[in-house]
């Protein structure tokens, strides 16, 4: 159906009262306030209604506009199943619920004031609490008084539309795992501090003035205080040693268990059985500053979440036809056989073939393309689309889990841990490590028992496992990798933690996706074929462009910048098709060769073609390609300098000849690629021994983004949704990839400089401790001075040469 | 001296409440969200000068 653009022309300079944005199409007026649709206006008046007018005070314009929103009543009606209520709410009684519901819209106080005063709407709602990063809120009602669905109903009332989807249904993850550790710091920090002030007098000579009294029960306090660290802040350590060790294997964490179990063992002995001071305040420290390292390394992006599978993209509802009723259901409940409707951008649920309707489906989420596909009655359309203009009827074939995407997710590779394979560099040298201080500390024992002083021996054998405990090598690691996580966040690369960057430091082998990736929507190349346009048509067209918001629409309008612009009468958008318009009583038309009826042969193949016609005659037409974002045969020629490239299209290889003479040689390009292909293309790549990096955007590079070493996602807006992935990348700065690959291996370089650094120190003080010279004092100055200052060699020299390459604005 | 003892007593308890206090105040999540708090503060200003100057038009 066909509906005029143009209904009134409201005066340019007046701004909707709600969400200030430009009244264009229309202009409503109520109560003295100007609108910019009935939408805005509807939330104003239930806003005036209960006095909450402040919401206007607080910030300017704090609404968003409404004309867009869905007005259907039934879309929520899935709300009133009693399995979904009990798989959403966070906690339910006989009296009160307790829900939280993710609201991309919250951006500013008049949200967060408007929605923690949802009781002032409604008294069913007892509360609500916005939490603004991560843009949720949490509100407890009454569900006697008002049900979830009215709730929801009430939300986007006033234009607050929580998005739930599938995830939230399938599973309620809780990550408590981060909280424990800062419990654990907290305790070892507690313990390191009294500890420190209890061993003070033992650091002067002053001590002995003190009298024995003194000096033993500041002994035993220090047992007491050691107790926590040993026993709950240390856990980590022992955990991750042992199960290292059943693995055969010694990681970083096997010498530093070793350690902390020296440390706290012979302390006990030194301090009851010979009446000294021990070392445990060595062990408090240590302890401490190795759980800053650790919770340095984990930083967190609230608003970005890196395990996003298709659920968390897929609605919780459809709307199922049984005869001329329309039923909404849980998709879970969707069967085979089933007839659903599809309406104005909703999502396709699952492979279907069309039995109605005209369908456009926009695939950008799954391909990167925007430019919808139009599909004919009866044709397979597969899910994940989103359907562009008037509801399609469709006959479900296969269950949602199972379509030609989702079924992507059901292979092994999402199954096992994706940690295969890459070492980190501290795991590495660890076993040699380990190995080299038993083999010194034995050695010592053994001398020092062949001259037959026993007793020193075995003081020799101790002091060299607790002066090598490798506490500053242990921190190199996790500080010059937190740092480096920094460094990219800030340069708008984010990844999901800092393994990712040793990891990526050793990729050899780089894996494009096309569309989406290399090229983007915005860069398209237009170019028009044809009899040459007159100012005037070019007018007209820009004219009829510039009212539609089809991409195509978009990619000529932006062509034709410069142009002067008629303003026409009777603009019709047939979806699926074109443009038509009247000008001077002339039929203009712009679209598919099917809509122009146009009998052109010998057309370019590879991208989109829009024709022209005046009064049935065809004069020419648009060929608008996908362009490349910027700079990318910059960053593929020097990514292969070292590493081979690869690339992997979904489309025909018509672009082929085009990419080669761009790219070179040093391109293997590979087209007409399923999901799936893309997917096996990389575990080939990986049992072939190549350590994979893939960088993709779309659900369709879900599976190649999961089998890679690392996958990263890249998006013209981090907040969006992308697929699950190792890193997520903003695409404005997909030109400093190979920057930040060269980043990565210099901050393993870093790590390796001060491995240096705290190798020095190891061998002053195995010198002192085969010798049995070491004494706690000793052990208190030298491991912190070690430990701090390998800290502030890392992050001096992390942050100064990420200056240096322009990666950050400033050192510190 | 002997009083050094009362001291360390005093100094562990106090020192061990601010431990219990920080446990505290992470399990009821005050550190879950350190930006929103900042915002809602002011909100309560602005209504009480609402009651008493009537609708500050914005210009």
């Amino acid at each position: 159906m066909s509906k005029p653009l143009h209904t009134k022309q409201a005066t340019q300079t007046s701004t909707c009262y709600h969400c200030g944005e430009p009244c264009k199409d229309e202009l409503l007026h109520f109560e003295e306030k100007e609108f910019c649709c009935t939408g805005c206006k509807l939330v104003y008046e239930v806003l005036s209604e209960n006095d909450l007018c402040n919401y206007y005070d607080i910030a300017e314009k704090p609404g968003s506009s409404q004309k867009d929103a869905s007005k259907r009543d039934n879309r929520f009606d899935y709300l009133d199943d009693a399995d979904i209520i009990r798989k959403l709410v966070d906690f339910q009684n006989e009296e009160e619920s307790h829900i939280t519901f993710t609201i991309p819209l919250i951006h500013c106080a008049s949200c967060i004031w408007l929605l923690e005063n949802l009781h002032k709407l409604d008294s069913g709602v007892i509360s609500g609490r916005v939490d603004f990063i991560k843009k949720k809120v949490q509100i407890k009602f009454r569900q006697n008084n008002i049900s979830l669905r009215d709730l929801v109903i009430l939300l986007s009332k006033i234009g607050y539309e929580p998005s739930i989807n599938l995830a939230d249904v399938e599973k309620k993850a809780v990550s408590k795992t981060d909280k424990k550790l800062i419990y654990k710091l907290a305790v070892a920090g507690f313990c390191f501090g009294n500890m420190m002030l209890f061993s003070l007098p033992e650091y002067f000579a002053e001590a002995e003035l003190l009298g024995n009294g003194f000096k033993k029960t500041f002994n035993y306090l220090n047992v007491l205080l050691a107790l926590p660290v040993f026993f709950y802040a240390a856990t980590d350590y022992y955990r991750s040693a042992w199960i290292s060790l059943r693995n055969k294997a010694v990681n970083m964490d096997v010498p530093i268990a070793i350690g902390i179990v020296t440390l706290f063992s012979y302390s006990l002995y030194d301090i009851f059985a010979l009446g000294n001071e021990g070392y445990m305040d060595t062990l408090g420290g240590l302890l401490f500053f190795l759980l800053i390292g650790k919770y340095y390394q984990q930083k967190t992006y609230d608003t970005l979440s890196f395990d996003r599978d298709y659920k968390s993209y897929f609605p919780v509802a459809v709307t199922k036809l049984v005869g001329e009723r329309e039923d909404v259901i849980p998709l879970v409940k969707l069967n085979v056989g089933d007839v659903i409707k599809v309406r104005n951008e909703e999502l396709i649920p699952s492979d279907s073939i069309l039995l109605e309707g005209d369908a456009a489906i926009d695939y950008s989420f799954v391909t990167g393309e925007e430019v919808p596909v139009i599909k004919k009655r009866g044709e397979l359309i597969y899910a994940g689309g989103r359907q562009k203009g008037r509801a399609i009827t469709l006959a479900v074939q296969k269950s949602p889990s199972q379509g030609y995407l989702t079924d992507l997710w059901n292979n092994d590779a999402f199954e096992k841990e994706k940690s295969k394979g890459l070492e980190s560099l501290a795991n590495r040298i660890s076993g040699k490590f380990t190995l080299t201080v038993l083999g010194i500390a034995f050695a010592a024992l053994a001398f020092w028992v062949y001259q037959g002083q026993i007793s020193l021996g075995v003081l020799a054998f101790t002091s060299v496992l607790i002066i090598t405990c490798p506490c500053a090598l242990a921190m190199s690691t996790p500080f010059t990798l937190g740092n480096t996580l920094r460094v990219m966040g800030q340069g708008k690369f984010y990844l999901k933690n800092a393994h990712v960057i040793e990891k990526l430091a050793k990729t050899d082998t780089v894996v494009f996706d096309k569309t989406g990736t290399l090229t983007a929507p915005a860069k398209a190349k237009v170019q028009y074929f044809g009899e040459l346009l007159s100012e005037e048509s070019q007018a007209i067209i820009k004219g009829m462009v510039s009212q539609s918001t089809h991409a195509l629409s978009n990619r000529i309008n932006s062509y034709l910048a410069g142009v002067k612009t008629f303003s026409l009468d009777q603009i019709e958008e047939i979806q699926g098709k074109g443009l038509k318009a009247f000008y001077k009583g002339q039929e203009v038309k712009l679209g598919s060769a099917e809509f122009v009826a146009s009998s052109l042969s010998d057309l370019p193949e590879g991208g989109n073609l829009v024709f022209f016609s005046v009064e049935g005659n065809v004069l020419g037409y648009f060929f608008i390609q996908s362009g490349l974002r910027e700079n990318v045969a910059e960053i593929v020629s020097e990514i292969s300098r070292d590493r081979s490239v690869h690339l992997l299209s979904g489309d025909q290889d018509h672009e082929r000849n085009y990419l080669k003479k761009l790219f070179g040689d040093v391109l293997e390009m590979n087209f007409n690629q399923s999901p799936k292909d893309k997917l096996t293309y990389l575990k080939n790549l990986n049992d072939n021994g190549s350590k994979t990096l893939m960088v993709g955007d779309g659900l369709n590079d879900a599976g190649a983004l999961q089998e890679s070493h690392v996958g990263i996602a890249i998006t013209d807006k981090v907040t969006n949704f992308s697929p699950a992935s190792d890193g997520i990348m903003d695409a404005s700065v997909i030109n400093r990839l190979p920057a930040f690959l060269k980043f990565a291996k210099t901050s393993r370089k870093i790590i390796k400089a001060s491995f240096g650094l705290s190798f020095t120190y190891n061998s002053v003080g195995v010198f002192f401790a085969v010798q049995g010279l070491v004494s706690p004092v000793f052990c208190a100055i030298l491991m912190p001075i070690s430990s701090i200052s390998v800290v502030i060699f890392t992050t001096l020299t992390t942050n100064y040469l990420a200056y240096k390459r322009g990666l950050k604005d400033k050192i510190l | 001296m002997e009083v050094i003892f009362v001291l360390i007593a005093i100094s562990l308890i106090l020192a061990g409440s601010f431990l219990f206090l920080f446990f505290r105040a992470m399990k009821d999540g005050q550190f879950e969200d350190s930006h929103t708090p900042a915002i809602r503060i002011l909100f309560e200003n602005q209504q009480s000068k609402k009651k008493k100057i009537p609708t500050p038009k914005s210009k």
